[in-house]
C-alpha cells in the first residue's frame, strides 16, 4: 500500500480505588442502579468535591510506568457540557496542567521488534453515570459517576491495527501489574477511542483524520481501524477526500457508520474548577510513590529471558500477569528445570487455571506444591497422567499432593514383572481383540493399554506398556 | 416586652434563667410575622399553621436562626427563590446548619427571601416577589440576602444567615439597619451552600447588634473535610475581646471610596463615625486602593463565569422544575428558559460568553489577573493599617423598581462591596446613621484576612457608643 | 456603523452552548444589555497585565485530601422521591438524539 497509516488511541481507565474520586461512595460494580450515590456524586446543589488520595497516587503511579514527566503543579478544571449522564453537566477533569506529560509505552510484538510510542498526557477526571436508551426515553443510573477516570492519550505513532491491537495488550499488562484497574473492557473499566488517518509516504502533513468509537474490545478495536484502513484507501485512491468525522463501529455489520448528527465542534469552555485546590506534587511524593513501583512486565520478560533462558513468546507468556511471573520464578528457586516448570505451568496448570476461571492471585497451589508434583514425574514415581489427575484433585479437594497420593496409594509402577503379569492378565481376557490388533487395527493397542492402566490404577508408564503389549502379542 | 424584639445575647440569658420559655419567643416571632410579613415578604413559602417545637438546650438554647433560601436544610424546601427549583427538599443539612443544630439551635420553618440565585442587589429579583424595607416599604431591602436583613430589622427573626458574593450581605444590611457580616473566605464551610461563585461565596450573619454577629460566627466557623476550600484555622471565640479597647489602631480611608457619586448624606455619616472613632483613640490616614475602578469589571466577569457553570445542573433532570419535551435537548432548553428569572439568563449567558473559544483570554484569564492587582492593593494597604473604613454601599436604599430596568446600572451600585470578595478579605457592616428620609446608612470595615476578631472588636466599640443599633422601624 | 461586541448571532449561539430557549423578544432584549455590559467590562483591557498572575484560588491552600474510605449515604429513596420523572430505580429523561 502506498500509504501510511496513522493511529492515535485514547484509552479511559476505571481506577480500582475503594472509594469514587470526589466523595466516598463505593466503587463497587454491578450494584442496585442509584444506591452507590450521595450529594456530591450525584451533583445536588450546595454539593462540593474532595480529592481521593488514592485516586491521585494510582495516577502518578501510571504516569511513572509510562514514562511521563511528572507535572509538580496539578489543577484540575471544569469540562462543561450537558448530558444526562453528567450530574452537574460539567466534568471535573483535566486540561491546562494534567499529571503526566512526555512519556513512552514501549511495545515489543515480535522478538527484536521495539516500537516506542509516545504517550502525550495522562491525566484524572471523573466518571458520568449511565444511560440506557429505549425507544421513547432514556433511564440514567448515577451510580458510576464520580469514578475516578485515567485518561491515556498516546500520540498518532501507532501505525497499523496489528499494533494498535499490541499497545492495548501492552498497556493492559502494565496497568494489571500496577494493580490499578481491572481492565476490564466488558465491565467498562477500560474503554477506547481511536482516531486514525492515512497519508501518503511521501507527504509531510497527516491526512484527515477520522475519530472511532464504540469498540468493546480489544479485537473490536483492531478489526474497526482496519476496516477503517480498507474504507479511507478505497476512498483516497478514488481521488476523494476523507471526511473528518466521528464514526462508530457496529459489530454485526463488522463496518464502521458515520455518527448521523452533524458534529459540531465542541466548546468545552475549560476554566479551573475553583471548589478544588491546586495540587503540589513534591520530590517525596514521587520518589515514595516511584518506590513502590513493582517491577514492570518489559524488565521482567528480559529477566525471564537472561536468568531462565526463556524464549521470547514464552517470556512473553510468563510475564503476561505478575502473579504468574512470581509463581514461575518462585517454582524455579525450588526445581530450577526450566522446561519441566515451563512445561507444566504452561500446559496443565494453565488449563486447570482457565478452565475454573480462577485469577493468578487466586491459586491456593503453593509452588513448593507444584514443584513437588513435578519432580515426581520426573524421577519416574508416577506416570504424567496420575499427575494430571492429582493436580485435578489438587484443586477440587484442596489438598496437598502428598495427602493424595497417600490416600490412593498411588506411585509409578515399573516393576516390569508386575507389569508383565497385568499385561498377560489382559492379553489372555481380551482375544477378540488381540485379533482386531493382529488385523492391522491400531485402536485395538490403545484400548489395551487403557485395560493395563485400569488395572494398576495408572500408576503405569503407558509407553512401557505399551511396549510389554506389543511384544507380548508378537510372541503370541 | 415582646420577646421577638431582643436580640440573641438577651434571650439566651433569659431562657438560662428559665424567665422564659422557647416556646413563647416562637409565638412571638410567629405573631410578629403574621402582623407585617405580608408588608415586608422577607419570608418564602409562609404557611399560616406551623409545627415548631425546638428543644431548649446547648448553647442557643433552641433559638431559631433564618435562613437564606440557597442554604440547605433536609427535610425544608430550599430553592433559591428561583422556579427552577420549585419543590427542591435537599436530603442534607448544608454544614452551617449541622453546627447550629450541635450548638442547641433551631432552624426556622421559613426560609428567608432572596434574589433569585443571589443574583442581585435589591432583592427584587425573586420568583417569589421583592422584600420591603421596614424602613420604608417602597424601597428595596438591598440583595441579595435582602429576606434576612429585613426579617432581623423588623424583628421576624433574633438573628438569620445570608450569603455575601459581592456584597449581598453588607449590602441589605447596610440598607436595613443592622449588622451584616462577611467572613474570610474559607473561615466559613460552604458545603451546602448553593453557589453562585464559588471562588467568592461565603455565609455569613444578619444581625440586631454586633455581639450576636460574634456569636453566631463562633458557631458556623470552623473547617470542614467535606469543603477543600475550608480554613483548617482553631476557632477562636470571637466575643471574647469584643469590649477591650481600639486605642492606636490605624484604620485607613480608601481614596477611591470617597468620590463623585457618593450620596452626600452617606458621607456625612460616615464623616460623622469617622469622628466617633477618633474619639476612641483611632488614627485614621488616607490610602488608595487604585485598582477599585476595575472591580465590577472583573466582578461580573469572574462572578458570571462560574455561576454559568454552577447553574448548569438546574435542567429537570434530577429535581426540580421541568418542562416536559420529546427530546432531551428541547427539555433542557425549555426548562431552563421557563425556569430562571431574566437576571439569572442574563448572567449565565454573560458567563458562557466569558468562557467561550475565542474569549476566554480577552475575558476571563484577564479578569483573573486583573484580580490579583486588586488583592495586591489590599496586601499593600495592609501593610500600613490594620483595618480599612469605607461606606457600605454609595447610596442608601432606592425605590423598588428604581434600577431594576438597567442591569448596568444595578451592578454599579455594589462597587464598594464587591473588592472584599475578590481579594476574599473579611468584611463587615453596622449601621452609622440615616438619611433625611430615615433611611439607614451602613458603615464597611474591611481587614486583613481571618482578622475578624479585630473588626469586629473596631465595630462593637463604634457601636456601644452610639445609639443607632437600638432603633427600630415603625411598623 | 458602528461595531458592535456581541451580535444577536453570538447570543443565539452562547444561549445554545447554555442551553437556554429565548423568545424573539427575549433575544433582543438581552442582547442590547449584554452589549452595554460587555462595552463596559472592556475597560479591563486599558490595563497592562502582561507579566500578572491570574488568581484562581484566593487561599494559598494545596493538596486537600481525603482518605480512601467507603461510607454509605443512604438518599436514594429521598432522591428518586423528587424526581420530576422515574421509573424504578432510575431516572428518566426523554430521549436523546444522536
Amino acid at each position: 500500500m502506498d500509504y501510511q497509516v496513522v493511529i492515535g488511541l485514547e484509552v479511559h481507565v476505571q481506577l480500582k480505588t475503594k472509594s469514587k474520586a470526589f466523595c466516598s461512595c463505593s466503587t463497587e460494580f454491578g450494584l442496585a442502579p442509584n444506591t452507590s450515590v450521595c450529594p456530591v456524586c450525584l451533583g445536588l446543589p450546595g454539593s462540593l468535591p474532595v480529592l481521593n488520595r488514592s485516586a491521585l497516587e494510582f495516577a502518578i503511579k501510571v504516569s511513572l510506568a509510562l514514562n511521563c514527566q511528572i507535572q509538580r503543579y496539578i489543577r484540575f478544571d471544569r469540562k462543561n457540557y450537558f448530558y444526562p449522564d453528567l450530574p452537574k453537566n460539567y466534568q471535573i477533569s483535566q486540561y491546562a496542567l494534567p499529571i503526566g506529560k512526555e512519556g513512552f509505552l514501549e511495545i515489543e510484538p515480535q522478538e527484536g521488534i521495539k516500537n516506542r510510542i509516545g504517550i502525550k498526557r495522562v491525566h484524572l477526571e471523573e466518571d458520568a453515570g449511565k444511560l440506557i436508551h429505549t425507544q421513547d426515553y432514556s433511564l440514567v443510573d448515577f451510580n458510576r459517576a464520580g469514578i475516578p477516570l485515567l485518561e491515556i492519550v498516546s500520540y498518532p505513532e501507532i501505525s497499523s491495527p496489528d499494533l494498535a491491537y499490541e499497545y492495548l495488550i501492552t498497556l493492559k499488562e502494565l496497568l494489571s501489574y500496577l494493580d490499578v484497574s481491572d481492565c476490564d473492557m466488558e465491565k467498562g473499566s477500560l474503554r477506547c477511542d481511536a482516531n486514525i488517518s492515512l497519508k501518503k509516504k511521501e507527504a509531510k502533513e497527516l491526512g484527515v483524520k477520522v475519530e472511532l468509537k464504540n469498540m468493546n474490545s480489544f479485537k473490536a478495536v483492531k478489526d474497526a481501524l482496519s476496516y477503517e484502513v480498507k474504507r479511507q484507501a478505497k476512498i483516497l485512491k478514488e481521488n476523494r477526500s476523507v471526511i473528518q468525522e466521528t464514526r462508530l463501529w457496529d459489530p454485526k455489520e463488522g463496518r464502521t457508520i458515520s455518527m448521523r448528527t452533524k458534529e459540531e465542534a465542541q466548546d468545552y469552555r475549560y476554566f479551573p474548577d475553583p471548589d478544588l485546590v491546586p495540587f503540589v506534587l513534591d520530590e517525596e511524593i514521587i520518589e515514595r510513590i516511584k518506590e513502590s513501583l513493582p517491577v514492570l512486565p518489559h524488565t521482567v520478560r528480559e529477566k525471564l529471558k537472561r536468568d531462565f533462558g526463556l524464549t521470547f513468546e514464552q517470556a512473553k507468556f510468563i510475564a503476561s500477569e505478575k502473579k504468574l511471573a512470581e509463581y514461575f520464578q518462585s517454582c524455579m528457586e525450588f526445581y530450577p528445570q526450566v522446561k519441566s516448570v515451563y512445561k507444566w505451568l504452561a500446559g496443565p496448570l494453565m488449563a486447570e487455571i482457565n478452565e475454573r476461571k480462577i485469577d493468578w492471585k487466586d491459586l491456593k497451589i503453593s509452588p513448593q506444591e507444584f514443584i513437588g508434583l513435578i519432580k515426581l514425574v520426573d524421577e519416574k514415581r508416577v506416570t504424567q497422567l496420575k499427575a494430571k489427575e492429582i493436580l485435578k484433585k489438587m484443586f477440587t479437594l484442596g489438598k496437598s499432593y502428598l495427602s493424595i497420593i497417600e490416600e490412593e496409594g498411588v506411585s509409578q509402577i515399573s516393576d516390569l514383572a508386575y507389569l508383565k503379569g497385568i499385561v498377560k492378565e489382559v492379553i489372555e481376557a481380551n482375544p477378540k481383540v488381540i485379533s482386531d490388533y493382529k488385523e492391522g487395527k491400531t485402536n485395538a493397542l490403545m484400548f489395551l493399554v487403557g485395560q493395563v492402566m485400569k488395572k494398576t490404577n495408572k500408576n503405569a508408564d503407558p509407553k512401557i506398556v505399551q511396549e510389554l503389549l506389543k511384544e507380548s502379542i508378537e510372541k503370541s | 416586652m415582646e420577646l421577638n424584639r431582643l436580640t440573641a445575647k438577651e434571650l439566651i440569658k433569659l431562657l438560662a434563667e428559665a424567665k422564659v420559655k422557647i416556646e413563647d419567643i416562637v409565638l412571638a416571632l410567629k405573631e410578629r410575622i403574621d402582623k407585617i410579613d405580608h408588608k415586608i415578604n422577607a419570608y418564602v413559602r409562609k404557611e399560616k399553621d406551623f409545627e415548631f417545637f425546638p428543644k431548649p438546650q446547648g448553647l442557643l438554647k433552641g433559638l431559631p436562626v433564618s435562613v437564606k433560601d440557597n442554604i440547605t436544610t433536609d427535610g425544608l424546601n430550599t430553592e433559591c427563590c428561583s422556579k427552577i427549583l420549585e419543590g427542591f427538599i435537599p436530603p442534607y443539612d448544608a454544614t452551617v446548619i449541622k453546627k447550629i443544630k450541635e450548638k442547641g439551635g433551631s432552624i426556622f420553618p421559613f426560609k428567608t427571601n432572596m434574589d433569585e440565585f443571589a443574583f442581585g442587589s435589591s432583592c427584587e429579583n425573586s420568583y417569589f416577589g421583592p422584600s420591603h424595607n421596614p424602613w420604608n416599604l417602597e424601597y428595596v431591602t438591598g440583595g441579595s440576602s435582602g429576606g434576612s436583613a429585613a426579617a432581623v430589622a423588623a424583628d421576624e427573626a433574633i438573628f438569620a444567615l445570608g450569603t455575601d458574593t459581592g456584597g449581598s450581605i453588607r449590602q441589605p444590611a447596610s440598607f436595613c439597619g443592622v449588622v451584616g457580616l462577611k467572613p474570610t473566605y474559607g473561615r466559613v464551610s460552604r458545603f451546602g451552600l448553593i453557589a453562585f461563585a464559588s471562588s467568592l461565596d461565603v455565609i455569613g450573619p444578619i444581625t440586631k447588634d454586633v455581639y450576636d454577629c460574634a456569636l453566631l460566627l463562633n458557631i458556623i466557623s470552623g473547617y470542614d473535610p467535606s469543603d477543600s476550600t475550608s480554613v483548617n484555622l482553631e476557632v477562636e471565640d470571637f466575643t471574647k475581646d469584643l469590649d477591650k479597647d481600639i486605642k492606636g489602631l490605624k484604620i485607613g480611608l480608601p481614596k477611591e471610596y470617597f468620590v463623585e457619586g457618593l450620596d452626600k448624606e452617606v458621607k456625612t455619616s460616615i464623616d460623622e463615625a469617622v469622628e466617633v472613632l477618633k474619639k476612641l483613640g483611632v488614627e485614621f490616614k488616607e490610602v488608595s486602593l487604585p485598582h477599585t475602578k476595575y472591580a465590577v469589571a472583573v466582578y461580573y466577569i469572574i462572578a458570571t463565569a462560574e455561576a454559568s457553570s454552577n447553574l448548569a445542573r438546574f435542567d429537570g433532570v434530577q429535581y426540580g422544575f421541568r418542562e416536559n419535551a420529546s427530546n432531551l435537548i428541547e427539555m433542557y432548553k425549555k426548562t431552563r428558559q421557563k425556569g430562571f428569572g431574566q437576571e439569572a439568563k442574563r448572567r449565565i449567558l454573560l458567563g458562557t460568553f466569558v468562557l467561550a473559544e475565542g474569549y476566554y483570554e480577552a475575558y476571563y484569564l484577564r479578569a483573573q489577573k486583573v484580580r490579583t492587582l486588586i488583592k495586591k492593593d489590599f496586601d499593600e494597604v495592609f501593610k500600613e493599617c490594620d483595618c480599612l473604613l469605607t461606606p457600605t454601599s454609595p447610596t442608601p436604599a432606592f425605590k423598588i423598581g428604581e434600577k431594576i430596568k438597567d442591569p448596568l446600572k444595578m451592578y454599579l451600585s455594589d462597587i464598594f462591596t464587591l473588592s472584599a470578595n475578590l481579594a476574599g478579605i473579611p468584611a463587615i457592616s453596622i449601621p452609622c446613621g440615616f438619611t433625611k428620609k430615615g433611611l439607614p446608612v451602613g458603615l464597611q470595615l474591611l481587614g486583613k484576612p481571618f482578622s475578624e476578631s479585630l473588626i469586629l472588636r473596631v465595630a462593637y466599640n463604634y457601636e456601644q457608643n452610639t445609639v443607632w443599633h437600638k432603633m427600630k422601624p415603625k411598623l | 456603523m458602528e461595531k458592535k461586541k456581541i451580535s444577536i448571532q453570538t447570543v443565539k449561539y452562547i444561549a445554545h452552548l447554555a442551553r437556554i430557549e429565548l423568545s424573539e423578544e427575549e433575544l433582543k432584549l438581552i442582547s442590547q444589555q449584554l452589549e452595554k455590559i460587555i462595552d463596559y467590562i472592556d475597560q479591563l483591557k486599558e490595563l497592562e497585565i502582561k507579566d500578572v498572575h491570574p488568581t484562581s484560588h484566593i487561599l494559598p491552600l494545596e493538596n486537600v485530601f481525603r482518605q480512601d474510605l467507603v461510607s454509605y449515604s443512604a438518599i436514594t429513596e429521598k432522591v428518586l422521591s423528587s424526581a420530576p420523572q422515574k421509573k424504578d430505580n432510575f431516572f428518566v429523561v426523554p430521549k436523546v438524539i444522536e
